[in-house]
C-alpha cells in the first residue's frame, strides 16, 4: 500500500493541475484576444507577421462604436440609479414589514433572473407598441431596470441583514424621527450595499445585449449591439482591440470592487469558520 | 404613531415595476394567441393555430436541439466548475484568492458578445487552435470547430461557469469545516471524505448551480447564432428571426411562452428529483 501522505501529496498536485487547466480555460479567450488586437494584418492569423496599435486607433474612431459608448452610458447611468432607488427602498420594506402581496412583488420583481432575455426584450418591444410609446431611450432603460433589478434587491437585502438594529433603536430612543433615523442612521451605514448595488447594475446593463437587440433601434442602439453588428459584417481586429479595451476596463472594475467592498461578501462566498 | 414608516412610499415603484414587468408578459401571452398577418406589423384575430404549428418538425427540431445544448452545457459547466469553486474556497493566501475570485468573476460582466467574439477567433479555420495545431503538424487541414454543437457548448460552458462556481462556491463555504475534520480524525482518507461528506453537504450548491446553468444557456442568443451560424439554432435564434426577418411576432411570442413552459418543466424536474437529495442537509 501506498503510504498516506504520499497519496495526500498526489492527489493534492492532480487538483492543483486541474485547477490551472481550468483557469487557463478560463483565460484563454481574452489571452487570444489579445494576441490578435496586435496584428497588423487585417485578416486572422496566428501567429501575426507584424504587430501594430492602429486597430486601437480605428476602434476609438468607428462611428458606431462610439455612439454606441455613449448611448450605453445613457441608458446604464438612468437605469442602474433608478434600479437602485427602487431596489433600495423595497428591500428595506421586505426587511422590516409584513405588508400585503410582499412575496408576490418580490417574486415578480426575481423572476428575469431566471426568464430568458429575448422573452423579456420582445414583451417590452410589443408592450411599447401597444401604449404607443416610441423606441426611444426611454424603453431600453425601462427593460433594463427590470433586469438589473434583482441583483440590487440581493445585494441590499444582504446588507440590511447585517445590518445592527440598535444603532437605529439609539438614535429613535433620543428622539429623532424616522426621516431623520433614515438619511443619518440607516443610509450611512448600507452605503457599501448600495454602492456594491449599483456598480453591480451599472456593469450589468453597460453589458447587456439580447434584450437590448430587441428594444433599441439604430439611434439607440448600445455598445454590445454596435458590436454584435460590427461582427456580423467585418473580419478586421478593430472588434478584438475593442474587446482589449473592454477586458482591460471590466477586469479594473472589479478588482477595484473586490479591493473596496469585498467581492466575496456581496457574492456570499466568503468561507465561515 | 406610525409602525411602518415609509411603508407606502417605498412600496410603490417597486409596485409599479411589478406591474410593468407584468403588463410586458402579458402583452407576450396575448400576442402568442394572435394570428399572423403577413406584411402587416398588426396582428390579426385570436387563434390556438400558433401553438398547433409547434409540432412542426422544423420548430420541435429546435426546441430538442436547445434542450440538449442546454443540458450538455449545464452538465460540463457543473464538472468543470467544481474543482474551480472548490479551490476558491479552500484557498488560504488572501492574494491567490483574489487574484482567483478576479479571473473568475470577470468574464460574468464581460458580456456575451465579447466573449463570443473571442471564442470565434479562437475556434475559427484561421483561428489559435487550428493555427496551433497546423504548425504543430497534428493535423493536415483546420478541423471545423465554428458552426458545430461542440464548438457551441464550449463557448456556453465559458458563459456559464462564472455564475456555476459563485453558487457552489457559496454552497461549499457555509459547510461546516468540523465534519471533514471529524470524518478525517475517524481515519477517512481524503477521497472518501470529500465523497461522503463535503459532495453530499454541497448538492444544494450544485443543484442551485446547474438549474440557473440551464436557465441562462437558455436565455444565450449571440453564441449560438455567431458561433453556430445558423446551424445550430436555438429557441432564441428561431425568436429573434421570425420577429425581425419575417415580422411574424405572434409566433415568436408563442416560442417564447412555450420556452418558458419548457424551462420551468425542466426546472421543476431538476427540484423533484433533488428533494430527496436535500433530506441530507438536515442532519
Amino acid at each position: 500500500m501506498i503510504p498516506r501522505s504520499t497519496y495526500q501529496k498526489v492527489l493534492g498536485w492532480v487538483g492543483l493541475l486541474a485547477v490551472l487547466v481550468i483557469v487557463a480555460f478560463l483565460v484563454l479567450p481574452a489571452a487570444v484576444v489579445t494576441i490578435a488586437a496586435f496584428n497588423d494584418k487585417p485578416i486572422l492569423s496566428f501567429p501575426p507577421q507584424t504587430w501594430s496599435w492602429r486597430w486601437f486607433g480605428r476602434a476609438l474612431a468607428y462611428e458606431d462604436f462610439r455612439q454606441g459608448f455613449f448611448n450605453g452610458l445613457i441608458v446604464t447611468a438612468w437605469s442602474s440609479t433608478i434600479a437602485l432607488c427602487v431596489g433600495g427602498m423595497f428591500a428595506f420594506v421586505i426587511d422590516r414589514y409584513k405588508f400585503p402581496l410582499k412575496s408576490a412583488i418580490e417574486g415578480i420583481l426575481i423572476s428575469p433572473l431566471v426568464i430568458p432575455h429575448f422573452t423579456v426584450g420582445l414583451g417590452f418591444l410589443i408592450l411599447a407598441a401597444q401604449v404607443g410609446l416610441s423606441r426611444g431611450f426611454a424603453v431600453v432603460v425601462i427593460c433594463h431596470v427590470i433586469l438589473v433589478l434583482p441583483f440590487v434587491l440581493r445585494s441590499v437585502y444582504v446588507s440590511l441583514r447585517n445590518l445592527d438594529q440598535s444603532y437605529e433603536h439609539a438614535a429613535a430612543s433620543l428622539g429623532a424621527g424616522p426621516l431623520r433615523v433614515l438619511t443619518t442612521v440607516t443610509l450611512p451605514l448600507l452605503l457599501p450595499g448600495l454602492v456594491s448595488g449599483w456598480l453591480f447594475a451599472a456593469i450589468l446593463s453597460f453589458n447587456e445585449f439580447t434584450a437590448s437587440l430587441f428594444v433599441t433601434s439604430q439611434r439607440t442602439q448600445t455598445l454590445p449591439v454596435a458590436m454584435y453588428n460590427y461582427v456580423r459584417e467585418f473580419a478586421d481586429p478593430s472588434m478584438a482591440a475593442l474587446s482589449v479595451m473592454y477586458i482591460v476596463g471590466t477586469a479594473a472594475l472589479i478588482a477595484f470592487a473586490n479591493a473596496f467592498l469585498g467581492l466575496g461578501k456581496v457574492l456570499n462566498i466568503e468561507q465561515s469558520h | 404613531m406610525n409602525q411602518q414608516p415609509f411603508l407606502r412610499i417605498f412600496t410603490a415603484p417597486a409596485t409599479l415595476c411589478a406591474v410593468g414587468f407584468i403588463a410586458a408578459m402579458v402583452a407576450v401571452l396575448q400576442y402568442s394567441l394572435r394570428a399572423y398577418v403577413p406584411g402587416s406589423l398588426d396582428p390579426g384575430g385570436f387563434t390556438l393555430a400558433n401553438f398547433a404549428d409547434l409540432l412542426k418538425p422544423l420548430y420541435a427540431r429546435v426546441f430538442l436541439d436547445t434542450v440538449v445544448v442546454c443540458a450538455m452545457t449545464a452538465v460540463v459547466t457543473l464538472i468543470v466548475g467544481y474543482p474551480l469553486a472548490y479551490a476558491l474556497v479552500r484557498v488560504e493566501q488572501p492574494i491567490l484568492r483574489s487574484i482567483l475570485l478576479v479571473i473568475v468573476v470577470t468574464p460574468l460582466f464581460l458580456g456575451e458578445v465579447v466573449r463570443t467574439y473571442a471564442w470565434i477567433i479562437v475556434l475559427g479555420n484561421n483561428g489559435f487552435i487550428n493555427s496551433l495545431l497546423l504548425s504543430l503538424g497534428l493535423i493536415g487541414k483546420p478541423l471545423q470547430l465554428m458552426f458545430t454543437p461542440f464548438g457551441v457548448v464550449v463557448a456556453l460552458v465559458h458563459v456559464t461557469l462564472p455564475v456555476m462556481v459563485i453558487m457552489l462556491a457559496a454552497g461549499l463555504s457555509h459547510i461546516d469545516r468540523d465534519y471533514s475534520r471529524a470524518a478525517e480524525s475517524l481515519g477517512a482518507g481524503p477521497i472518501r471524505v470529500f465523497l461522503t461528506v463535503t459532495l453530499p453537504l454541497s448538492l444544494p450548491g450544485v443543484v442551485a448551480g446547474t438549474t440557473t446553468a440551464f436557465a441562462w444557456t437558455f436565455s444565450a442568443f449571440a453564441t449560438p447564432q455567431l458561433i453556430g451560424g445558423g446551424r445550430v439554432n436555438m429557441i432564441s435564434n428561431l425568436v429573434y428571426q421570425l420577429g425581425f426577418s419575417s415580422f411574424n411576432f405572434p409566433f415568436a411570442a408563442t416560442l417564447c411562452v412555450a420556452g418558458l413552459a419548457l424551462t420551468a418543466l425542466v426546472l421543476g424536474l431538476l427540484q423533484l428529483a433533488s428533494r430527496p437529495l436535500r433530506k441530507i442537509e438536515v442532519h
